[in-house]
């Protein structure tokens, strides 16, 4: 076993997840708001820990022993425009920032001092150039664009050639010429480099064409397997609890329908009028956006 | 000095090594200033590297905080018959300590923070009424002295102490400086590498605390955030290098204060503590009109802004057999 093997029983967010990735390869892990996406991902870093009985493996050690061989792209909402940080300088505290002191000055006549400077630096200019961002590398990270910062990120999590990329809802926020570009990126270094990809993802589309793999994750349970074969009408509705259509358009992409008038496949995005009060006492908080995605799906055919 | 023995050291100051006699026998032939310029600079080089995380970390308002606590920290000391000192160690670090606890979970409202503020500043009037009525023949200035500083009375004892605690706040900062930057920048990514965050975090405000309250016995609790933000705030604006500017910002910080304690000394009815801060918000502000003469110089030599970026093709499906063409150039 190369890379990750992961099975988690018996908690409450989900349980029963049962998935062994293997080197090189790209699954993306789907499913409504709040179902625990990102807390898969939490608790392959080592920073949550699991139920007890659940048996995880990543990279043939517990969760967080691996940190450095793991490249992790959080969710989130960009950095301070005012952050006065060049995008080489982010990429470079990848590759070292997590030692003490502060690098040498390249000029200080130690021995291999300089050698082990240009290494270093030419290490960055490589992986900023293989995530294409070499025209703004250079420029403060707050000054960069949504986009920008992304693909630079991802040469953070990229620098240290790890073998396993973690990614949180990388294509979030983007323009859709941006997501597809970021997501044959990603394609392209889990095939070409040999990496295990996991990628968490609120549409399915912009990377359907380049997944091995696709983990759903639901209240019911969870299901992993071939995108086609996961992401099937039957599928989804014995997941969801709920009659579920797939549909699949000229292009191959995937369209997914819980009843008349329910929304594709953002079911979980709350509406704004469904106002009403969301807590219910015999529901947990991952099971709420499932909940809605039913009671529409009711209302539609009341 | 007098109008012709100053006329005479500038006549003499034309050969090279002149001007060097001439310091040794002005500013620097008097011990206080010898004192002054000790503890100046290393003050300023732990204020400037502190402060430049600050700036980063957006805690600036931690040293603003500090400024209001200190003078309350030392008066109380001395109310209750402490030393000065220990009563501005004690509340800075205390205080830096609580702020953190604050900064990450919850959101205090301004009005709180005011009132919060404006009380503890009453509290330090009212233990400077009780140390002056029950305590004054001892020492009559200290309230001034706590909020406006006293870098030309330093003693040598005091001089050498704030040197050594400026020169342990440096190493320490500088032995932390590249976990500390991660963690600042991108604590979700340091945290994932098994670094600290937490720790960093609550190790760095303690470094704040101490270094407020050694700063605040040179010039001043009020004017503490002056060589706190200004340095700092400076060289975030002067280079997005996070190395240079570390750098950077300490260099300043000395220079400000060795030219603030120049300025003090030449002209005797300016407040030394009032040169030091006055040179570091002129620098600071000389450094707002640099900027866009740097970004005009950016754009004349042809680098590109955002709009000019390739943009990757709408057409793209995904399919891994057909390379998008403008990834690798």
């Amino acid at each position: 076993m190369r890379d990750a093997a992961v099975r988690v029983g018996d908690r409450t967010l989900w349980s029963g997840v049962d998935v062994r990735i293997e080197r090189g390869e790209f699954v993306a892990v789907l499913g409504p708001n709040g179902v625990g996406k990102s807390t898969l991902l939490k608790v392959l870093l080592g920073r949550l820990r699991p139920e007890p009985g659940s048996e995880i493996e990543v990279l043939g050690a517990r969760p967080g022993r691996a940190g450095d061989r793991i490249g992790y792209l959080p969710q989130r909402r960009g950095f301070d425009p005012s952050l006065r940080i060049r995008g080489t300088d982010l990429v470079r505290l990848g590759l070292d920032g997590d030692r003490w002191g502060t690098p040498l000055p390249a000029l200080l006549p130690l021995p291999g001092n300089r050698r082990r400077a240009r290494a270093a630096a030419d290490r960055v200019a490589e992986v900023i150039e293989t995530v294409g961002a070499s025209g703004y590398a250079h420029r403060s990270i707050g000054a960069c664009s949504g986009g920008e910062q992304q693909r630079l990120l991802i040469a953070q999590a990229l620098v240290r050639r790890p073998d396993l990329l973690l990614l949180d809802e990388p294509l979030d926020s983007l323009d859709l010429p941006n997501q597809s570009a970021v997501a044959a990126l990603v394609g392209r270094i889990c095939h070409e480099h040999d990496v295990a990809v996991v990628m968490v993802a609120h549409d399915v589309n912009p990377i359907l064409h380049h997944l091995d793999r696709v983990v759903y994750l639901a209240e019911g349970g969870a299901v992993s397997g071939r995108p086609h074969d996961v992401i099937t009408g039957p599928t989804l509705s014995r997941l969801y609890r709920t009659p579920v259509e797939v549909l699949r358009t000229s292009g191959g992409r995937l369209v997914v329908v819980g009843g008349p008038e329910a929304p594709a496949l953002h079911a979980d995005r709350h509406p704004p009028h469904r106002a009403r009060p969301r807590t219910e006492p015999d529901v947990p908080e991952g099971a709420r956006p499932v909940r809605h995605f039913v009671r529409g799906a009711r209302r539609a055919r009341g | 000095m007098t109008a012709p023995v100053r006329a005479a050291a500038l006549a003499r100051a034309h050969s090279p090594g002149a001007a060097l006699d001439q310091l040794a026998a002005g500013p620097l032939s008097h011990p206080y200033f010898q004192h002054a310029l000790l503890a100046g600079t290393a003050i300023a080089a732990a204020c400037g590297l502190v402060g430049y995380f600050l700036v980063l970390r957006a805690q600036v308002f931690t040293g603003d905080a500090l400024s209001h606590t200190a003078f309350t920290g030392a008066l109380g000391a001395l109310a209750l018959g402490y030393d000065l000192r220990l009563g501005l160690y004690a509340t800075c670090v205390v205080v830096a300590l609580l702020l953190g606890t604050l900064g990450s979970g919850a959101k205090a409202d301004d009005v709180a923070i005011g009132s919060l503020f404006s009380w503890t500043l009453g509290m330090g009037v009212f233990f400077l009424t009780v140390y002056t009525t029950t305590r004054s023949t001892a020492n009559g200035g200290a309230g001034t002295s706590v909020l406006f500083g006293s870098i030309f009375g330093l003693s040598s004892g005091q001089a050498w102490l704030a040197a050594a605690v400026g020169a342990a706040v440096c190493a320490a900062l500088l032995a932390l400086a590249r976990p500390l930057l991660f963690a600042s920048i991108d604590p979700d990514v340091a945290a994932a590498r098994g670094l600290p965050v937490r720790a960093l975090g609550y190790g760095f405000l303690v470094l704040v605390g101490v270094c407020a309250a050694e700063a605040t016995q040179a010039i001043g609790s009020l004017l503490l955030l002056g060589l706190l933000a200004a340095p700092a705030g400076a060289a975030h604006r002067l280079t997005d290098r996070p190395y240079r500017a570390l750098a950077l910002a300490p260099i300043l910080a000395v220079a400000e204060v060795v030219a603030g304690l120049g300025l003090g000394y030449a002209v005797p009815d300016l407040p030394p503590s009032f040169a030091v801060v006055a040179t570091a918000t002129a620098v600071y502000a000389a450094a707002y009109t640099v900027r866009p003469v740097a970004a005009a110089h950016a754009r004349r030599t042809g680098r590109r802004r955002p709009a000019d970026l390739p943009v990757f093709p709408l057409t793209d499906t995904g399919n891994p057999d057909r390379t998008t063409p403008s990834i690798r150039r």
